[in-house]
């Protein structure tokens, strides 16, 4: 197995961040860690590295025991973090030379395939280039193809797509995906839900460091919520209060379950005609009817209120 | 705090790399960086050296150039080691991520803090043997003397890199290390007899540099380019030794608690 993670704790002093964590990579899956801020997934990414020794639990990373033979284990992971770890003073090309040395790979070899690595991040034009003149997906897409340095078995990405813009984010599924449909295997963390569902074959959505739901993405919502969504928002016929006041008075009979976030009222349903012949007889109420999806199944399980770390 | 004291984990090919990555940056940029690192010592050297030289007699029986420029040797390579540990060393440390991005890699944190402390130390040692140069063009100093120097330089080095990596690891900004050279290095200089001789000093300050690692790297360094004397150079190497040893000792825990927490 190319991940095992067994009953994972972390505790920094009294606080447990990590609280028995446990899920299997299987062989050429792409495996998603969801959660919001503060909810363990970088920690979890920490402990599996061995960058941080776990409270208690077992961890196998490529067959090997972490931490005792991390080092070891890395030889065969990529890992593309959340910060910026590029090397601004080098170029692009050496600085997939410079991170081959550290795997040990000769010289020779590491140049020979550096021109993959570029064609796969869409860099050839920029070999040359020093990194500082990168853009914000350039670099990401620098950083992805550096972890391919030395053709892992393995690839940890922390929040690939966070911080850039749309153009940008597609680019890194494309890469991404080429790298499942060749077999990698993947574990990314992200907070992106259309990222996740997009992308895993599999995924856990972790809260205060339990994963409180697991499975493909299909079946995570099937267990979880109502198949159907009608987000209702806007005036009603001059109420005072608009949606949420129609929701107080019509969303319970007219659904199995619903919520009112700000201005507008969450309608979970198994069937939605009801409902939708209802509303199509209120005036001045708009909606918009889809079918569920993650988004929805994770602010169901872990809230709908901020958090800030 | 469990687990501060974990055994050593050193691949020496892996530190080997680290080394070379910052060779690496420093080539590009290695005639001005040497002529930056040269040009100091040479003002110091020349307009004291000349100017103040002028109005003394003889110094411990030398010119006041030749004992100030084999001070120099000393001071500079002190200075070179802990301005690479303290400033460059904490933007690849902290700032730019740089050890992050290698500790992804199969590189254990003593891998990569080894690597550093051996690359401050050999960028001093350049440094050093670049004022070595000048002083044995300038005849104060024979050159298979200097020749000599090249190890104790490196060990000067080595001792102000594995202990300028303790600022480095408590370090919360650049602003710290202001602290460092206020508080330790800047004063080291004038107790350790770079400029005048200890003897001038009140006796109650003069044990300081018995304890101070840049007394020990002068008194081993000064007499052999002065006098090809390698007397009592077993004891200042001894404690410049275990000053990089304790140094790195140090860091290293204090680097652990800061980044694999």
């Amino acid at each position: 197995m190319p991940l095992i993670v067994e009953n994972l704790h972390k505790a920094y002093g009294d606080h447990e961040v990590v609280r028995g964590v446990s899920f299997t990579l299987q062989p050429g899956e792409c495996f998603a860690l969801l959660g919001p801020n503060g909810a363990g997934k970088t920690t979890t990414l920490r402990c599996v590295l061995g960058h941080t020794e776990p409270s208690a639990g077992r961890i196998e990373l490529c067959g090997l025991p972490v931490p005792e033979r991390a080092r070891e284990a890395r030889t065969r992971v990529g890992v593309v973090p959340q910060n910026d770890s590029l090397d601004p003073d080098f170029t692009v090309t050496e600085n997939l030379l410079v991170f081959a040395r550290y795997f040990g790979i000769p010289a020779d070899v590491a140049k020979a395939r550096v021109p993959e690595l570029l064609a796969f991040a869409g860099l050839e034009a920029k070999a040359d280039a020093k990194v500082p003149t990168l853009s914000g997906g350039m670099k990401r897409r620098l950083t992805m193809a550096r972890a391919l340095v030395a053709n892992p078995d393995l690839l940890i990405m922390d929040e690939p797509t966070t911080g850039l813009d749309p153009q940008a984010r597609h680019l890194i599924w494309d890469r991404l995906k080429g790298l499942i449909a060749q077999g990698k295997t993947v574990l990314l963390t992200t907070h992106f839900m259309d990222e996740a569902e997009r992308l895993a074959h599999r995924i856990a959505i972790l809260d205060r460091g339990q994963i409180i739901a697991i499975g493909t993405p299909r079946d995570v919502i099937a267990a979880h919520i109502e198949p159907q969504v009608v987000e209702v928002f806007g005036d009603w016929n001059g109420h005072a209060g608009g949606a949420a006041a129609w929701a107080e008075t019509h969303a319970a009979a007219l659904s199995s379950r619903f919520e009112v976030s700000g201005e507008t009222a969450f309608c979970y349903v198994q069937d939605a005609d009801p409902l939708l012949a209802h509303l199509a007889g209120q005036g001045g109420l708009r909606y918009l009817h889809r079918p569920a999806n993650l988004e929805d199944v994770f602010l169901k399980l872990t809230g709908r209120e901020m958090r800030d770390e | 705090m469990s687990k501060l004291f974990v055994s050593l984990d050193l691949s020496p090919s892996r530190a080997f790399a680290v080394w070379q990555r910052n060779l690496k940056v420093w080539s590009r940029l290695a005639i001005p960086s040497l002529l930056g690192n040269l040009a100091d010592p040479l003002i110091y050297l020349l307009g004291l050296g000349l100017g103040l030289g002028a109005l003394l007699p003889q110094v411990q029986g030398v010119t006041y150039i030749s004992f100030l420029a084999t001070g120099t040797v000393a001071f500079s390579t002190m200075n070179a080691a802990t301005f690479e540990a303290l400033y460059s060393g904490f933007a690849r440390a902290h700032q730019q991520k740089t050890w992050e991005a290698i500790m992804n890699a199969p590189l254990s944190l003593d891998d990569v803090l080894i690597g550093e402390v051996l690359w401050a130390a050999t960028k001093s040692l350049f440094s050093g043997a670049a004022i070595l140069l000048v002083i044995t063009v300038f005849g104060l100093a024979s050159w298979q003397h200097a020749l000599m120097a090249l190890p104790l330089v490196l060990l000067t080095g080595l001792c102000f890199a594995g202990i300028g990596f303790i600022a480095t690891s408590l370090a919360p900004g650049y602003d710290f290390f202001m602290y460092w050279f206020t508080l330790f290095i800047s004063p080291m200089a004038m107790l350790c007899g770079v400029f005048f001789p200890l003897e001038q000093l009140p006796s109650f300050v003069q044990g300081a540099a018995l304890v101070l690692p840049l007394g020990h790297a002068i008194g081993a360094i000064r007499p052999l380019l002065l006098h090809g004397e390698l007397a009592g150079v077993w004891l200042h190497v001894l404690v410049l030794l275990a000053y990089a040893l304790s140094g790195v000792a140090i860091a290293r825990v204090l680097m652990r608690r800061r980044l694999l927490r």
